[in-house]
């Protein structure tokens, strides 16, 4: 199949950057959208072209490197990360638009590839249960109603890709920041430092600049991973139960 | 050079227990004195990191990715194995080390799984703890599955998102050091190579992969937790990124290099689609749980999926039910393997290629329902839909044997330490614990056993056994190593010949499989040597990469990635060959019994192999370290 692409290209941070059109003649629908990308490299470079950058990893939709918004989609038509999306999703003779995720928080580091380390800053703001090496109990003296297990791998499974962040016309990070609180939320490891873990995170969200949530979805709809706006609602109950707390506690002098 | 495994004196049970006692210790106050070097951020790098942090060390850590959480052990799916005998089903300790050893075909240290099978429980304990949401009965309790070979259920998983889990575990225990201040995050940093001041491993030379720049790291101890080597194949499951190259610039400075032709093929693997292939993936085995490998009993070439239920049950062959009647479709990763590459040379196989297999769940889905198949395996057949567009429910699954994990690594002793002091090498990086075949779901256990429980011990040994000493990038070793870093990358950049980075590592990848892969002779491997020289030599005069050393440049990180394994080819293709026995995940030809099965030679090659470099174009030196078994009777591996 044939197919043109029009790819933002961007020498580093510091470049304004614009579009670039090339023609692709040998894609196969077979190809994953990388290998499809790989493709146009090679022909890039063996015209002497610089390749086009972007991230990936593990190539199976799990690791959470790769990125790109196709066509106005983060991870482009399906709900799925980019490496898994394959090219029997495009139409032969289709124009197909490439950009890097766009997001003040998300800076761009050279054409598609953005810089996301605010994610972990967010993760070591509170993303963890305070316990060290050794001195554990045994692992079935916790027992977890497996309703609740399953409901906490369910936000756990979130792989960190930024999407939610891109797919938001506000650029709001708060399922990727729900995902993670709703995991401890739920677990009983995670109940002794809800409240600190949830004001801290909410915290460092909003320290990296990330917009606020005005409930469009836009986030659920192209997670690639699935992961429940009802997770943002369980935050929002989190974050304000801890706030009244530490109000009653401040006012008060706690209990 | 005397290889000293140092393996402790006494019984099997209580080596270790002994081992931590005689082990000597870091006085608490001065903990925060050492700098401690990770490289690696997978399960065996952020378990350490963490655990030393929180001991009170001051560390270091370093990963090529944007972010420590996509190490590539977040791609890991089935489990992890734990001796706890939650199922009442004969597990223990003693088991799961019995089963490990034998499993590797009697070519790992019997002192080392020993530990690994012992420390395997506080495992499940630390990651439950910090909240890892592993699967559970109603009940309330954690749920386990056999797995790859087993006959008991030890197997912890969580869907078949298990490496994930762990590795979160472990990046968030990293994070709360990081924000503690007591880990310094490197992303996007790669290390270029190990520096070495009076015989002692005190640092590390980086590229900042976003601006090029190269800089010094010292440090008092180096551990390498890089991960394996299987991308020397080209076409493996494993990470675009995953490498070599910190492990082989440690093996060219002293380090010697453990049983490199020791590699795993994993039965369950998507089948190639064409020559755009980037990577294979990974079905995890843990279908083999229900689903039955089979072809028809004669060629059908071409046969495709959606055919299958055509050929009649009386035309059908379940080759591994056939051949291993007790084991049948569960027969360790490497019998798997063999057989279905068996009945594709054949020319049974299936598929546009001719080089696949099925992998039936109908009749699974007849006898449990649906839904039972779907909540055990859901996300794995809507991966397998994605990627091939053919649905798993209706039509059985293809797949064919890909390479998946590297037994061999840098060679350690049982303190984790490589030849050079001071210089430890934890997880897939070192040779350890998995002898010549890996069993399923323990890879996972390995390196969080290595990180959270072993490094912990055995690196205050080794601290404390000196006198302190201020480290610093001062010294004329660093600046040389950054001089050599530097050169390097930009004689890469100015070769300008015509082929990109991946032609020759596809070549090199091709080589590999089709002589160093499942199965091996000696004339095989004697003409890989001399294509992996000759792709090597053109390398160096035609590469192809656009862009210079100074800025992020992807097509330059591949390329000194694969310069590499062409060096590390050449060794495996010289391990293999010395290696005349069939054993574990290889099977050499020469080297049979008469009904085709694997014949392995205790007598020549019960022992390790660990090769010395000894500079450009030598021949490397090949060191033996002989494996005592005193507790398990060496028998030939049957799963019939
Ligand atoms: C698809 C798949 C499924 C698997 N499933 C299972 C399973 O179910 N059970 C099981 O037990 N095992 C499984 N394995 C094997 C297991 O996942 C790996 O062996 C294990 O996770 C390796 O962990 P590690 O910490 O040693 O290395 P990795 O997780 O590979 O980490 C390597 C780290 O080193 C860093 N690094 C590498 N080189 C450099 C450098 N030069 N400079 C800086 N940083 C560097 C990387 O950034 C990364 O952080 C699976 C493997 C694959 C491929
Ligand atoms: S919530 Fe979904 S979209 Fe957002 S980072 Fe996690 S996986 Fe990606
Ligand atoms: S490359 Fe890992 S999720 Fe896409």
């Amino acid at each position: 199949m044939k197919v043109t692409l029009k790819i933002w290209r961007q020498k580093n941070a510091s470049d304004k950057g614009g579009f670039k059109t090339y023609q692709l003649d040998h894609a196969s629908p077979d190809m994953s959208f990388l290998e499809m990308l790989d493709v146009l490299n090679t022909e890039l470079i063996k015209k002497g072209e610089e390749p086009v950058h972007f991230d990936h990893d593990c190539r199976e939709g799990i690791c959470g490197m790769c990125s790109l918004y196709i066509n106005g989609r983060p991870h482009g038509p399906l709900q799925t990360t980019t490496c898994q999306l394959h090219m029997r999703s495009f139409k032969d003779g289709e124009t197909i638009t490439i950009e890097p995720w766009r997001a003040k928080s998300f800076p761009v580091i050279k054409d598609l590839i953005v810089d996301r380390s605010a994610f972990d800053r967010i993760q070591q703001a509170g993303g963890y249960v305070s316990v060290n090496t050794g001195g554990v109990p045994d692992a079935n003296e916790i027992p977890i109603p497996k309703k609740i297990a399953d409901e906490a791998f369910d936000a756990a499974t979130c792989i960190g890709c930024g999407a939610c962040v891109a797919a938001c016309k506000n650029a709001s990070a708060m399922l990727f920041v729900s995902a993670k609180v709703s995991q401890f939320a739920l677990l009983p490891q995670g109940k002794p430092e809800r409240k600190e873990r949830v004001e801290k995170m909410v915290a460092q969200m909003d320290a990296e600049g990330f917009g606020s949530c005005t409930n469009t979805k836009a986030c659920e709809a192209e997670c690639p991973k699935g992961i429940s706006v009802t997770n943002i609602a369980r935050l929002n109950r989190e974050y304000y139960a801890a706030v009244a707390s530490s109000y009653e506690w401040q006012v008060g002098g706690g209990e | 050079m005397k290889l000293d495994s140092k393996i402790p004196e006494g019984p099997l049970a209580e080596k270790w227990t002994k081992h931590k006692f005689n082990l000597k210790l870091v006085n608490p106050a001065n903990k925060r004195k050492y700098d401690v070097i990770v490289v690696g951020t997978g399960l065996a790098g952020a378990s350490a990191a963490a655990s030393l942090a929180e001991l009170g060390y001051d560390v270091k850590a370093f990963c090529f990715q944007d972010s420590p959480r996509r190490a590539h052990s977040i791609a890991a799916q089935g489990g992890i194995n734990a001796a706890k005998n939650y199922q009442n089903d004969g597990d223990s300790v003693y088991r799961l080390f019995y089963d490990t050893i034998k499993g590797g075909d009697y070519r790992a240290r019997e002192g080392n799984v020993h530990r690994l099978a012992e420390v395997s429980v506080n495992i499940i304990d630390q990651c439950v703890a910090q909240g890892v949401p592993f699967a559970r009965e109603y009940g309330g309790l954690l749920a386990n599955r056999s797995f790859g070979g087993a006959q008991v259920s030890r197997t912890f998983y969580a869907r078949g998102q298990t490496g994930q889990q762990l590795l979160l575990g472990a990046y968030s225990a990293m994070n709360r050091q990081i924000a503690n201040g007591k880990v310094k995050m490197y992303n996007r940093t790669e290390m270029l190579d190990v520096v070495i001041v009076d015989g002692k491993a005190r640092g590390i030379i980086t590229r900042d992969l976003v601006t090029g720049k190269i800089e010094a790291h010292s440090g008092h101890a180096v551990l390498l937790c890089t991960g394996g080597y299987g991308n020397v194949f080209y076409l493996s499951t494993n990470a675009k990124g995953s490498n070599v190259t910190a492990a082989w610039r440690a093996h060219k400075k002293g380090a010697l290099f453990g049983n490199p032709c020791y590699t795993q093929i994993h039965p369950t693997c998507i089948p190639v689609s064409g020559d755009h292939q980037s990577k294979l993936t990974l079905m995890s085995e843990s279908l083999r749980n229900d689903g039955r490998v089979w072809v028809p009993k004669t060629a059908h070439p071409g046969l495709k999926a959606k055919d299958a239920a055509n050929i009649p049950e009386s035309e059908r062959d379940y080759f591994l039910e056939r051949r291993y009647p007790s084991f049948g479709n569960l027969v360790p990763r490497d019998v798997a393997s063999r057989n279905a590459k068996m009945v594709c040379d054949e020319g049974r196989g299936v598929g546009a290629t001719g080089l696949a297999v099925f992998l039936d769940f109908s009749d699974a889905i007849k006898r449990d329902g649906k839904k039972t198949i779907e909540a055990k395996y859901g996300n794995l057949f809507d991966m397998y839909q994605q990627i091939t567009g053919d649905n798993p429910y209706e039509a059985p699954m293809m797949i064919f044997p890909a390479v998946h994990y590297t037994m061999g690594g840098l060679w350690v002793d049982y303190n984790l330490m490589t030849t050079v002091p001071g210089l430890y090498a934890l997880g897939e990086a070192n040779f350890s614990d998995h002898g010549a075949n890996r069993l399923g779901a323990s890879a996972l256990m390995q390196g969080l056993a290595d990180g959270y429980f072993v490094i912990p011990y055995t690196i205050g040994d080794y601290l404390a056994g000196m006198p302190y000493e201020k480290v610093s990038t001062d010294k004329p070793e660093f600046k040389e190593a950054i001089e050599q870093a530097t050169n390097r990358l930009n004689t890469l950049v100015n070769i300008n010949g015509n082929k990109t980075v991946d032609e020759f590592h596809r070549e090199l990848g091709l080589a590999m499989w089709e002589y160093c892969g499942m199965s091996r002779n000696e004339a095989g491997l004697k003409t890989a040597k001399q294509k992996i020289q000759s792709i090597r030599e053109e390398f160096w005069k035609n590469v192809k990469i656009l862009g210079g050393a100074n800025e992020l440049n992807m097509e330059l990180e591949k390329a000194n990635r694969v310069a590499d394994f062409m060096e590390l080819g050449e060794l495996m293709v010289d391990d293999a060959l010395s290696r005349a026995e069939s054993c574990g995940g290889h099977f050499r030809e020469e080297s049979a019994t008469e009904d085709g099965e694997a014949k392995r030679n205790d007598e020549q090659f019960a022992y390790v192999s660990a090769w010395e470099y000894k500079g450009d174009n030598q021949p490397e030196v090949l060191h033996k370290e002989e494996l005592v078994f005193e507790n398990v009777k060496l028998t030939q591996r049957s799963y019939k």
